[in-house]
């Protein structure tokens, strides 16, 4: 299938999606803690307009709904509240070493030919909901996953998370055109709980710990020390 | 269904409550009031499903049967129970000033919350609820992980919210999958992912989707199942928490999030027509059941101990319901009763026995019998019951299994035996020092509530003499739902 024998939305749709995948890779590389946050924001400006994109070609008009809502919580006031943490945490200018970013970065090419290989027994269903989106969506998810076992520091790390969110969430748009409405609404309030406790434990963290480097969490063993 | 909205209810209204009263006194005998009042409402309903079979509400977002009815009742009782051993053991820590007055009324509506997610998620008949519920109930629990605000305890309510909240991810997924599955066969927007509408149509889903979909629901429901290898969190976050809450996280979480897997299972199961839900199933619990015996020797926290050992007995459970057939399945629910009642006794003389000797640490823990016998002997009873001895219930529900698989797979019988036997030298090679022997200088006498740990033990002992009638029905129910025949 040829992306020009599509129509025009349907292109602008696949070209976010590819948009939404690469916005993961940056994600990945991204050293300083405040670009992070800014880079998690684009991808949930990205993730909005391939859901108004999608809700117009559907004619599924509920999914704008969740359109605005990712666009309230995942641009507005997940990166917003990120960014008032780590004003007053004071590590705004912090760089993060990454361990071998480059090995980091082609295994993050592997996690998308591996979710490209999982999504193969889905049959094609519609242009949209088509083995590409879906695969994408879960490529996002891994390399979610992959940024929060990359990183040492507990910011980084909730970016990655959320960004695990984003991903399933397009996977709910791209395949079945959002989950109903009361679910939806669910994920929505388990997410703005869970950024609320990430704040609470940042500065548990801090004040018990003293840094905000994941590192420092030894002391839980199997044996006695 | 007006029993389920009471119970409901009544939790909402103990989160709400717990979350204003700041006399935390008050607030413990209100909380233990609360949980009687559902506790009373899960009866009714319990008693109107026995009698008049499934409930479905007209919403169709609650939907409770003959399974995850038993799981409510258990839920509501061991929720109770739980609370009359909170309110002194709690008493204890405020006077050690481990916790402050805000603490406390963060614990208790926690508690509330906790109960509440867990009932929300065994009632609801929608998948994505489901999930909703079960992460809510991670959140719930994450503050009452750290809630001691060591070191230690941070980093244990750091590592339970990234790895579960990981994991359960992957269920998200799983039950995305699902429900595009479901669009294909399903009309209608919006009703495919009510169970009952699925499981209707079970056998007309795509097969290649749902596999792939449950893949995904293992791990991430298996993770908070604590199966091997995605358990690190469970030992961390049941060692580090107040006890009371680890006794309803062995009791209960645990069970919910198999109870999840299980409905999954009856749903891919049909569209399959092959074994590899169960077999998956079975591979990941025996390897959590082998690692989980090892593991236990090695510990040094008696809770983190337990722990391990509610891992050991999560992957028996999961090796059940893996391998389907009536027997297994009922040995499997059998087992979700009993290992909850003797594991939260045991949790909470645990924590009885870490306030006589002020530490968690096995090596300090000595002579309980004599400087404190209720305490002493609790421990011992209870570890007796959870190792599988006779007369207690956990024997039976062993036996039962270990009948199934010699019929079905009579290697594994090998493994099970083995993994029981070192899980058994594990416990008794800790518990036997902590118990016998003279008493170190300095323990002093508690204010040990053992109700709570009598009437389980109790409970257990008499469903290892005889199982009532009724509960055998119900159990044979439950068990015709999953498998679809029955044993008696």
């Amino acid at each position: 299938m040829l992306i020009t024998a599509l129509s025009l939305p349907e292109q602008v749709a696949l070209t976010l999606s590819a948009l939404i995948l690469l916005s993961s890779f940056l994600m990945l590389a991204q050293t300083r803690i405040d670009s992070l946050i800014n880079t998690f924001a684009l991808q949930g400006v990205l993730l909005f307009f391939a859901t108004v994109i999608i809700a117009f070609i559907s004619g599924k008009y509920d999914l704008l709904i969740s359109a605005f809502l990712t666009l309230a919580l995942k641009v507005i006031f997940i990166p917003g509240q990120l960014r008032r943490l780590v004003v007053r945490l004071d590590i705004r200018r912090e760089i993060e070493v990454i361990g071998k970013p480059s090995l980091i970065m082609l295994f993050a090419g592997g996690l998308v030919l591996f979710s490209y290989y999982v999504a193969l027994p889905i049959r094609e269903l519609s242009l949209l909901t088509t083995r590409n989106t879906i695969a994408i969506s879960l490529a996002v998810v891994l390399i979610g996953m992959l940024i929060i076992i990359s990183r040492r520091k507990a910011v980084a790390q909730v970016v990655g998370f959320m960004s695990m969110e984003n991903g399933l969430f397009f996977a709910a748009v791209v395949s079945t055109f959002g989950m109903p409405m009361v679910v939806e609404l669910g994920i929505a309030f388990d997410v703005l709980v869970a950024v609320f406790l990430f704040g609470v434990f940042f500065f548990q963290i801090r004040t018990e710990i003293g840094s905000l480097d994941t590192d420092r969490m030894n002391r839980l063993t199997e044996v006695e020390k | 269904m007006t029993a389920l909205a009471c119970a409901l209810l009544s939790s909402a209204f103990g989160v709400l409550l717990m979350s204003v009263i700041g006399h935390w006194r008050s607030a413990s005998r209100i909380n233990l009031g609360i949980n009687v009042v559902t506790f009373g409402a899960a009866l009714f309903l319990a008693v109107g499903v026995f009698e008049h079979g499934p409930i479905l509400s007209d919403n169709k977002l609650f939907y409770v049967d003959a399974f995850n009815v038993y799981l409510i009742l258990l839920n509501a009782f061991v929720g109770m129970t739980t609370s009359i051993f909170s309110g002194p053991y709690m008493a204890h820590e405020r006077e050690l000033g481990r916790v402050g007055n805000k603490r406390m009324r963060l614990y208790h509506s926690m508690f509330q919350c906790f109960l509440l997610t867990m009932l929300i998620a065994l009632s609801t008949n929608n998948l994505g609820i489901l999930w909703v519920a079960i992460e809510a109930a991670t959140l719930a629990t994450v503050l009452l992980v750290s809630l001691y605000r060591t070191h230690e305890s941070i980093e244990a309510g750091w590592k339970y919210f990234i790895i579960c909240g990981v994991g359960i991810s992957q269920a998200l997924f799983g039950t995305i999958l699902v429900y595009f599955a479901a669009a294909k066969t399903v009309p209608g927007h919006g009703d495919g992912l009510l169970w009952t509408v699925l499981q209707a149509n079970a056998a007309h889903m795509d097969a290649g989707v749902l596999a792939l979909a449950f893949v995904f629901l293992l791990v991430g429901y298996g993770t908070k199942v604590g199966l091997v290898p995605l358990h690190n969190w469970l030992p961390d976050a049941h060692s580090e928490g107040p006890t009371p809450m680890s006794a309803i996280l062995s009791g209960l979480l645990l069970n919910v999030a198999l109870y999840a897997l299980v409905r999954l299972k009856m749903l891919v199961d049909p569209a399959l027509g092959n074994h590899l839900a169960g077999s998956l199933m079975m591979g990941f619990a025996l390897l959590s059941f082998v690692v989980a015996g090892i593991l236990l020797h090695r510990q040094y926290d008696v809770k983190r101990m337990f722990s391990y050992s509610s891992i050991e007995h999560m992957g028996l459970m999961t090796f059940a319901f893996g391998m389907g057939g009536p027997l297994a399945t009922f040995g499997g629910l059998l087992h979700m009763i009993v290992h909850s009642l003797t594991k939260s006794a045991i949790f909470v003389t645990v924590g009885h026995a870490s306030h006589v000797a002020g530490t968690q640490v096995i090596g300090k823990i000595r002579g309980l019998i004599r400087s404190n016998p209720p305490v002493g002997w609790g421990l011992l009873i209870g570890t007796c019951a959870i190792a599988g001895f006779p007369p207690f219930g956990v024997f039976t529900s062993e036996f039962l299994l270990f009948t199934a698989t010699i019929k079905a797979y009579p290697w594994f019988v090998l493994p099970l035996l083995m993994g029981l036997a070192v899980a058994f030298a594990g416990l008794f090679r800790n518990v036997q020092p902590m118990v016998f022997g003279e008493p170190p200088e300095g323990q002093h006498k508690v204010d040990a509530n053992m109700w709570p740990v009598v009437i389980h033990l109790a409970l257990v002992l008499l469903l290892g003499i005889s199982i009532p009638t009724f509960l055998a029905q119900w159990l044979n129910q439950a068990t015709i739902m999953i498998v679809g025949q029955g044993v008696l």
